[in-house]
């Protein structure tokens, strides 16, 4: 699972290198998720724009994900890819994340 | 404009970690004549993948001793006809899960993690049957894309 990171005020940005988060990467996905995000306290921007097709197990992975952060740490969304975001929008998991249809979009929200 | 119906197919896999991918990209490619958009590729993959899902994690349970799965692709007027089916155990309830979506109105670290499968299926596929036949579960759906009726 190739994620890569940079930390830019206070955000940390991962962007998945994968065209895919799906069964069989899924715990693969949290386990290096978990590994780029923790002991910091900056708020996730989880870049999905190389991403094309996730399943249930990858929306369920990106929820623990989230979760993994803690209460007092937030994930936003941003590059959503237009299956990627089907599955946001029909489990409504859409409304749970922030979502932004571009990383620079999101850092300059959420900078604010 | 009528879409010319694809002749059937059918393709096999045997149950793995690696086998659902194989198999979404066999289909795909065996689609590819219909020339499918983006979102009607996309409820496919979605729909099989879910399907294949939970197959290889609850019929064929242990990595050791795998099993085959069977997809039959049959198109007509009214979009594409799949059958599924594997020789593994049988569905609890011997009927296909509802697939209620799950209540998002919780606190955050109550948030679901799974049981979003079924739910996908059923709001995206089309009579969707189970029927568990001697020693094989035979998973009947429709899939209403490339539709010429």
């Amino acid at each position: 699972m190739q994620l890569s990171t940079k930390t830019e005020d206070q955000l940390r940005i991962v962007s998945v290198q994968e065209p895919r988060i799906d069964a069989a990467v899924a715990i693969e996905f949290k386990d290096a998720m978990r590994a780029e995000t923790d002991g910091g306290s900056e708020i996730v921007v989880l870049d999905l724009s190389e991403v094309q097709f996730i399943d249930s197990s990858g929306l369920g992975a990106i929820v623990a994900a989230m979760k993994n952060l803690g209460a007092e740490r937030r994930m936003a969304l941003a590059g959503l890819t237009p299956t990627v975001e089907r599955v946001f929008k029909l489990t409504r998991m859409d409304t749970v994340f922030s979502v932004f249809s571009t990383v620079d979009g999101a850092l300059k929200e959420l900078r604010n | 404009m009528a879409v010319a119906l694809l002749p059937p197919f059918e393709i096999s896999v045997q149950s793995s970690d690696m086998a659902v991918r194989d198999a979404l990209a066999q289909i795909l490619t065996e689609l590819g004549p219909l020339e499918l958009s983006v979102e009607e590729s996309g409820t496919i993959e979605l729909v099989l993948a879910e399907v294949l899902n939970n197959i290889v994690e609850h019929a064929y349970p242990e990595p050791d001793n795998p099993g085959d799965i069977h997809i039959y692709c049959n198109h007509r007027p009214d979009g594409l006809h799949l059958k599924i089916t594997d020789q593994g155990a049988a569905m609890p309830d011997g009927a296909a899960p509802l697939g209620k979506q799950a209540s998002l109105d919780v606190d955050l670290m109550d948030l679901p993690e799974g049981g979003f499968g079924w739910f996908l299926i059923q709001d995206l596929a089309k009579d969707v049957q189970y029927a568990r036949v001697e020693n094989e579960n035979q998973l009947t759906i429709r899939i209403a894309v490339a539709l010429s009726s």
